[in-house]
């Protein structure tokens, strides 16, 4: 994986010059004058589950952490790494080890110094079963020494793969070599968290009067299921370079409010409802953006013995696959800037293009008719017609992709869908259990590295719900965890799925926003959407 | 009446029993749990996460524990989704929120719906019969998620006039909105049935009676009128008192006012067990209160009912 390495090199030098005090003012390119009210108002659609960086779950929490908390790395507007509480490491040769250097600046909001033992009390708090830490998973796949064995309960957290050399040293040791590590500090799984604050309030400690944090606001207010605001943390170490003063996020359910909100200028960002994106940009040619997103969306056929005998023949999964108009789904169902998927790892990933498949190139109807002989091939046709059930949770825009989709199978193929709409948590468990036969999926990103997604189709795989199983894939991508050419080896998965079709890439995701243009420095470019508020700023209009 | 309302308290604690068993393990018949997600959470981690909230003991321990736990130290358990907050500070946290909502809208709809009502009888078969009629029947006609919908389209949108939602501390231009979508539909069924019923009043043989000794019309109406005119806008009052409270759930989600009513929805749909079962007590509880405080009430407004 040399390639993810150089990133992480280029990346580095390129914080260097950032953090060199060059320029005035953060981020701000010269002749923007920048606006009174440093305020960023946003909408989230549901209150986030917690700030407590070893609990959050949720993207709105998360985004409300990493604001709040700073971790060992950070990332710039590209999603490059840059340096956070740490100003540098170091990996030894065999990617076992690695060594973080801390700046002697970072402080927490009470004026305490950030060192390594806030990041050992941390982790080792990750896996400690008694916190019961919803992303202990995280810590698994982080590799550290014993993070699988604590969580499993048959380890004293205290034997975890980390420690502190001394205040602002920390030496972390892995189980297995992993290339992608320091890019892994950047999730808040891996935050600093204040021992003396947790220790003196439990879990009350994250509330706006008890909480302490290192990153470069603080929490000044929260109402549940109303709002939660955050502003600027005067202990924080680039507090001359932090411009937005206040942060507001708004919990608005219902995304149709939050547009006439946003309308109204109430808000400086706020989602487009599905198939909005045209009008919209035609009347916002300034406010309305779209831009790629790491995440992707399928369909995933029940490959076991529950699932319909059709769908074990390859040819049946492919023509499915081949006869679905992606074009239209993606132009006129969604219209947000979305893009085709004939790949499962999104084509945004860093480092690595994903091999297109032959088909892909080839027009619409010459894909229906390879899917027209397929089929007859695998002896489906007028005689002997195909018919599934297909599910997906509730959701208006899953609903018209699914209503599409089974359109263009029975126009083109004769196949006869029966379309089950599920509440989310009942939908989980259907598809959990293999009680489907074609059920939708999505996924997106853990890290910005194609083994994220394409570990998903790996027999042991805990979100593999159609249960594929392929001795190759599962060969290739545990090679490829300490290959130095990982892309060879993820191109080969690709062309298997690509074969195989255990699933039909729909389209990859985008970013679909409304975003006031007083906004300056939003991340487009950041196709995690990894945002830091100290990097914004608003523009005087 | 003493009396009368401890048997009633006591003989509604069966019931709020009741409630809270089927509620129980009517969320127990739900698919997935609260801990269901995405992303499979390992065997180990999800075991730890049942073991902190008590779910990996049998059913009739849970429920008895949780029973046990509300009686003796009135704490109705922590939140799973919001790790930390309890159900006491989730509930402390929207219900003044909802009640300020439901008793505005509660005084708006009584108020409003009473006057109408009482001016459309007095002035029957007028413009102003008419006009309040009218009124009463498109009020009716418009549920508060047609409302809210109109209002902040016009409020908010086109007039810029008020904040589209939130709660904001409960400063004034926040609660205007809310007030009038979950009001307006009640307050045309209050003016309606006031209306009738004082019309039948007004032509009952002691009203008839009382204008013939010569009292004037504003006494007749004060005095004899006024209180069986609202006998049956009280015993409608009851009902529309706990729905305003709880059926401001819309009211709640579409303002996203931070109420109880978005707890309410959203534990359902994450399997917040605790958070749902306690809200579901709550919203029962009211619901006995409110009815036992009318049946109180009639024998104030009705000098034949005595308890």
């Amino acid at each position: 994986m040399k390639n993810v390495r150089t990133a992480f090199i280029s990346g580095l030098l390129a914080s260097t010059v950032l953090a060199a005090p060059v320029f005035a003012m953060g981020n701000v390119p010269e002749g923007v004058t920048l606006a009174d009210d440093q305020t960023f108002t946003y909408r989230v659609l549901d209150e986030h589950s917690s700030v407590d960086p070893q609990i959050v779950e949720d993207v709105s929490g998360a985004e409300i952490v990493r604001d709040l908390f700073e971790g060992l790395m950070s990332q710039d507007e590209m999603g490059n790494l840059v340096p956070g509480v740490a100003t540098g490491f170091e990996a030894s040769d065999d990617k076992t080890v690695y060594t973080f250097t801390l700046r002697d600046d970072a402080r927490w909001s009470d004026g305490t110094r950030v060192t390594a033992n806030d990041f050992v009390f941390a982790w080792q708090r990750a896996v400690d079963p008694a916190t019961a830490s919803p992303y202990a998973w995280y810590m698994e796949i982080t590799s550290i020494e014993n993070a699988a064995e604590i969580i499993a309960g048959e380890a004293e957290p205290s034997t975890l793969g980390v420690r502190a050399i001394d205040d602002l040293t920390l030496e972390v040791t892995l189980s297995a070599p992993l290339p992608y590590f320091a890019q892994m500090t950047t999730h808040s799984t891996l935050f600093p968290s204040p021992s003396w604050v947790i220790e003196e309030h439990g879990a009350e400690w994250t509330r706006p009067e008890n909480i302490v944090s290192n990153g470069a606001y603080v929490l000044t207010e929260h109402n549940l299921a109303e709002r939660s605001v955050r502003e600027r943390n005067k202990m924080y170490w680039d507090n001359d370079n932090t411009i937005i003063e206040k942060v507001v996020s708004l919990v608005i359910n219902d995304e149709n409010v939050a547009l006439t909100r946003y309308l109204a200028g109430e808000l400086d960002r706020t989602e487009v409802p599905a198939g909005q994106f045209p009008r919209l940009s035609e009347e916002y040619p300034e406010e309305a953006i779209s831009f790629p997103r790491l995440c992707n969306y399928y369909y995933t056929f029940n490959l076991t013995e529950d699932g319909p005998e059709a769908f074990q023949d390859a040819r049946v999964r492919k023509a499915l696959a081949l006869a679905v108009d992606r074009k239209v789904i993606v132009e006129n169902v969604l219209a947000g800037g979305q893009t085709e998927a004939y790949t499962f790892t999104p084509v945004s990933v860093a480092e690595f293009e994903p091999p297109l498949p032959e088909f892909a190139a080839k027009t619409q109807a010459e894909k229906d008719a390879m899917a027209k002989e397929l089929l007859a091939e695998a002896g489906y046709g007028p005689d002997n017609p195909l018919s599934f059930n297909m599910i997906y949770n509730t959701s208006e825009a899953h609903k018209k992709i699914a209503v599409a989709m089974s359109q263009m199978w029975k126009q083109k193929l004769g196949v006869e869908t029966e379309l089950g709409n599920m509440e989310w948590k009942v939908f989980l468990e259907e598809r959990g259990n293999q009680n489907f036969e074609l059920a939708r999926g999505a996924w997106c990103g853990d890290y910005n590295e194609a083994s994220t997604f394409l570990d998903l189709l790996t027999t042991p795989s805990g979100y593999n719900d159609g249960k594929f199983s392929n001795a190759m894939v599962d060969d290739l991508m545990t090679e490829a965890r300490t290959a130095d050419d990982a892309g060879t080896l993820y191109a080969k998965v690709e062309e298997i799925i690509a074969e195989e079709m255990p699933i039909i890439p729909i389209y990859h995701y985008a970013g679909v926003y409304m975003m006031d243009s007083d906004v300056g420095n939003w991340p487009v470019n950041n196709v995690e959407q990894n945002w830091y508020s100290k990097n914004l700023y608003k523009i005087a209009e | 009446m003493f009396a009368y309302s401890l048997r009633r308290i006591l003989g509604s604690v069966p019931t709020i029993l009741l409630l809270i068993i089927a509620s129980f393990f009517l969320m127990q018949v739900a698919p997935g749990g609260p801990f269901t997600s995405e992303r499979p959470l390992p065997p180990a981690v999800l075991a730890n996460l049942e073991a902190r909230y008590g779910l990996d003991q049998p059913l009739w321990k849970q429920l008895w524990d949780y029973l046990t736990n509300i009686v003796f130290h009135f704490d109705f358990g922590p939140s799973f989704k919001f790790k930390d907050r309890d159900v006491n500070d989730i509930i402390a946290s929207g219900l003044p929120i909802s009640l300020t909502y439901g008793l505005l809208s509660f005084l708006a709809a009584t108020t409003v719906g009473v006057s109408l009502g009482i001016a459309a009888a007095l002035k029957h078969n007028s413009w102003i019969d008419y006009t309040a009629v009218s009124l009463g029947i498109a009020a009716q006609a418009l549920p508060n998620f047609i409302m809210g919908p109109i209002l902040i389209l016009t409020f908010t949108l086109y007039l810029g006039w008020l904040p589209g939602g939130g709660w904001n501390g409960g400063q004034w231009q926040y609660l205007i909105m809310p007030v009038i979508a979950l009001s307006t539909s009640y307050m045309g069924s209050i003016a309606r049935i006031t209306r009738s019923s004082m019309l039948e009043v007004l032509n009952s043989n002691y009203i008839r009676t009382a204008r013939a000794k010569g009292l004037p019309d504003g006494l007749v109406i004060w005095r004899h009128a006024l209180k069986p005119t609202l006998l049956p806008v009280i015993s409608y009052l009851g009902p529309v008192f706990v729905y305003v409270l709880t059926g401001s759930v819309f009211v709640d989600l579409y303002f996203s006012t931070g109420g109880l009513g978005q707890s309410y929805v959203n534990s359902a749909l994450s399997r917040d067990y605790s958070v749902l079962l306690g809200v579901t007590i709550l919203y029962g509880v009211l619901t006995v209160a409110v009815n036992l405080l009318t049946d109180l009430a009639y024998a104030w407004f009705d000098p034949k009912i005595r308890y």
